[in-house]
């Protein structure tokens, strides 16, 4: 079920004349968490991409309370508000919005103690697979064979799949989903601000100077991503888990588009040899068969 | 309030200066071919582009960084991005 576009609020929450990069996918996210919250939204963000483009004080980027914390505290803040509007009876939501690196490396052990704890919050990864603000370092969530400056042949270890990490600890709400598919988006952050507890979304969002692609090309890489089933687009809640639209229809491997659809679009794969690329598509076969068996084990439904 | 001593920001455009400046290409939008989708306004990452169902687009150059993803999502190729004067 689909929320209509002319339905969405049209308030800005990410004010124009920001810092980001032209092309920024992370915006888009932020634009659209600001839609499906509005003010009832408090922002911790540890550092990162989405602390720089807020831009120069006195002025915001991002119309939205937020706390700019230390790097690997951001989750840990996010318990502290959630349970002072507890306290205040104050009718709020506490969000992290991370990057990949505040969240699968330095913030980890803070992110599992809070979904440990089941702490009240929504905690949003926008994964661009780098450390991108600090000049495209290698994260845990860098996908293999990706060239950053600091794997300049290619980084030789795995992505970590950190939205499984997340579902084994227990908590009652974990999804990924793309920039590439806004309502999709919309409606999980919408879905998992219902839930008490700790909520996890694994949000892909492309950068166009770190991944070495055009900045029009944004939405077509996140698009192509999930299209070739390089990401794949699910959701559990509370028992039951699913795959989404167009992941859901992707299961048969046939369906999906060819690997070097995404890959080609974008410079950080140019060195990739065919050996390599086939490589590539059978690590995703398997992370999917893994995904699948997960799913039917985790479900309680 | 002890608040008053906290550094506090507050929403407004440009807190990253006069961004249109960065701009090489400028999106132009032939209003006869778009179908009032909104696809331009839900992904442009900038909030640049003004929509409302009914009423068609309006982009502000002011602060349009010309990434030109709204020229490359829409669905009717009625955005164009035409190099801006003297480049």
């Amino acid at each position: 079920m689909s929320v209509r576009i002319d339905l969405l609020p049209k308030k800005k929450y990410v004010m124009p004349g920001n810092s980001a990069c032209a092309g920024c996918g992370m915006m888009i996210g932020l634009k659209i968490l600001g839609m499906a919250l509005g003010e009832e939204a408090v922002l911790s963000i540890p550092a990162s991409c989405a602390s720089v483009v807020q831009g120069l004080g006195p002025k915001s980027g991002i119309a939205m309370p937020i706390l700019n914390v230390p790097f690997a505290s951001a989750a840990s803040v996010a318990t502290g508000i959630s349970e002072a509007f507890k306290q205040l009876g104050v009718n709020g939501k506490a969000v992290v919005w991370a990057g990949d690196g505040g969240t699968a490396d330095i913030g980890f052990a803070a992110v599992s103690a809070a979904a440990e704890r089941n702490s009240d919050v929504l905690y949003i990864m926008y994964d661009n697979e780098a450390y991108m603000n600090t000049g495209i370092q290698r994260s845990s969530e860098t996908p293999k064979g990706a060239w950053t400056t600091t794997t300049p042949t290619g980084k030789r270890e795995a992505k970590k799949d950190v939205a499984l990490i997340l579902l084994a600890h227990g908590v009652p709400y974990v999804a990924t989903a793309s920039i590439a598919y806004p309502q999709d988006l919309y409606r999980k952050i919408k879905r998992a601000s219902e839930i008490r507890g700790f909520k996890f979304i694994h949000l892909f969002a492309p950068c166009p100077p770190g991944w070495l692609f055009d900045p029009s090309l944004t939405v077509e890489v996140a698009r192509k991503a999930v299209e070739t089933g390089a990401f794949i687009l699910w959701e559990y809640d509370n028992g039951e888990f699913k795959l989404n639209p167009p992941s859901s229809s992707l299961v048969d491997k046939k369906r999906r588009k060819p690997l070097t659809e995404y890959l080609k679009l974008q410079g950080r794969f140019a060195h990739l040899t065919e050996e390599q690329i086939r490589q590539m598509e059978e690590e995703i076969d398997h992370k999917w068969e893994f995904l699948l068996k997960f799913a039917q084990a985790a479900s309680r439904r | 309030m002890g608040l008053a001593l906290v550094p506090v920001s507050r929403p407004a455009p440009g807190s990253g200066g006069l961004t249109g400046t960065w701009r090489t290409l400028r999106p132009v939008v032939n209003l006869d071919k778009c179908i009032d989708c909104g696809i331009c306004w839900l992904y442009c990452p900038e909030s640049v582009i003004d929509w409302e169902k009914g009423q068609k687009i309006k982009i502000d150059y002011t602060y349009c960084k010309g990434c030109g993803i709204c020229a490359h999502e829409c669905p009717t190729k009625a955005i164009e991005m035409i190099p801006e004067a003297g480049l």
